[in-house]
């Protein structure tokens, strides 16, 4: 916050257009998965700069992380910065779910009293937020007009200046963009985590040998197994994505799984080869459903598309996580 | 976005020629580029680029567009595949 702006409908907030040590540790933990789903702004009118009654209006979610975007990418500007309440979503999402529609931004307008502090009637609103907005309505609603900006805010000071143009209109999976879920994946897969390595660990104490050696090692390949999975699925998948031979992710978590589960040998010599063969599987598996978990990361896949691999490709995930099971607790007889 | 594909012929993604009045919402909102629009009515470049979202069917003024939109995400298609008491909506 950095001081308020006096117009007809009151004092409006100006906000700051550089991340102060606190944004970015915001930034982070939201990168993280640690507090995501409350990370929120009020919703509101906000001035970037020293916007007046010309000045054009750009309108955002309540997610922090979005808006932190958005009024970054305007530094140096005077822009009208109108925050709709999505929940703490992003556009994307809140335009597919609901929460980022006509209604709720004639809502914003009419709270604002947007029409008291602009004289012009037009709202640039983020691209990806048309699958939620239909712009006639809007229109009807508030009076004022929507024009679609572009997909990223980064490009906004662009078509601010020269309009717009094919490039800003069209979504990316950058190797950076992929990179950037990888954190949260890896977080919120914490479940998964806990439940194999527990599930490992009753495995584990099945068959002849009980001594603490004997379990401890079976717990440790299972664990590795475990591992192994979560760092084809969740890391590489996400980074080696465009360079998959096929289009099907669980083929290609399976790949990846396999690619590492062919290390676990070298790792535990000592074991049976049964006992390798279920905890690769398991790596296998694992790394398979990751990878088709990643669909939800992507701006490309189509829910027809997911739950046609999802119907063919989840039969076979299961039946291998029970015979994974199988092959190892018959490793500990051997 | 070329270089990223799923699968092909799976999108509801249907397109009536007759009712187009040619105003290119869809080509403006669509963030995969499929629609154009030549000599006064849009055209359908890239099918096999939709993902369902929706935004043109939504902003089309003579449903001209009609797509099924939805989340393609793995976690929420197990969720609508379960009675609705053991649902628990993910983002």
């Amino acid at each position: 916050m950095d001081g308020f702006l006096p117009t007809a409908a009151g004092r409006i907030p100006r906000v700051r257009t550089s991340p102060t040590a606190w944004d970015r540790l915001g930034t982070c933990r939201a990168r993280l998965g640690l507090d995501r789903n409350n990370y929120t702004v009020n919703p509101g009118l906000y001035a970037i700069g020293q916007p007046g009654p010309e000045t054009p209006v750009v309108v955002t979610a309540n997610y922090k992380l979005t808006f932190d975007t958005v009024r970054f990418a305007l530094a140096g500007r005077d822009i009208w910065l109108l925050v709709t309440d999505t929940r703490g979503i992003n556009i994307w999402c809140a335009g597919g779910k609901g929460s980022f529609s006509a209604a709720g931004i004639s809502e914003q307008v009419r709270k604002t009293g947007l029409e008291r502090i602009v004289s012009h009637r037009r709202l640039i609103l983020p691209q990806l937020g048309a699958n939620g907005v239909r712009a006639r309505d809007l229109r009807k609603a508030c009076g004022f007009e929507a024009v679609f900006g572009p997909v990223r805010a980064e490009d906004l000071p662009r078509y601010l200046d020269r309009g717009e143009d094919e490039a800003m209109r069209s979504v990316t999976f950058s190797l950076k963009e992929r990179a950037e879920v990888i954190p949260v994946e890896l977080v919120l897969g914490w479940k998964i985590i806990v439940a194999s390595f527990l599930v490992a660990a009753v495995l584990s104490l099945l068959g002849p040998d009980f001594s603490v050696q004997a379990v401890w090692q079976r717990w440790t390949l299972a664990a590795s197994a475990t591992g192994l999975g979560l760092a084809a699925g969740a890391v590489f998948f996400p980074l080696l994505l465009p360079a998959l031979r096929t289009r099907l992710f669980s083929l290609g978590g399976a790949g990846l799984g396999l690619a590492l589960a062919v290390l676990l040998p070298a790792i535990f010599p000592e074991q049976s080869g049964v006992q390798l063969l279920g905890a690769g599987l398991w790596t296998v598996v694992m790394s398979s459903w990751l990878g088709l978990n990643f669909t939800g990361s992507t701006p490309y896949t189509s829910p027809s598309g997911v739950e046609k691999e999802m119907r063919k490709a989840i039969p076979l995930q299961a039946a291998g996580t029970l015979l994974a099971a199988i092959l190892f607790v018959i490793g500990n007889f051997t | 976005m070329k270089t990223f594909r799923h699968l092909e012929n799976v999108a509801t993604l249907a397109y009536d020629k007759d009712k187009c009045v040619g105003c290119g919402l869809c080509a403006t909102v669509c963030p995969h580029r499929i629609f154009a629009v030549q000599n006064g009515k849009a055209e359908v470049l890239d099918r096999e680029a939709c993902m369902e979202c929706g935004a043109c069917a939504l902003n089309c003024p003579t449903d001209a567009i009609t797509v099924t939109p939805g989340v393609g995400c793995a976690e929420y298609i197990i969720q609508t595949w379960l009675p609705e008491k053991f649902r628990t909506w993910c983002c």
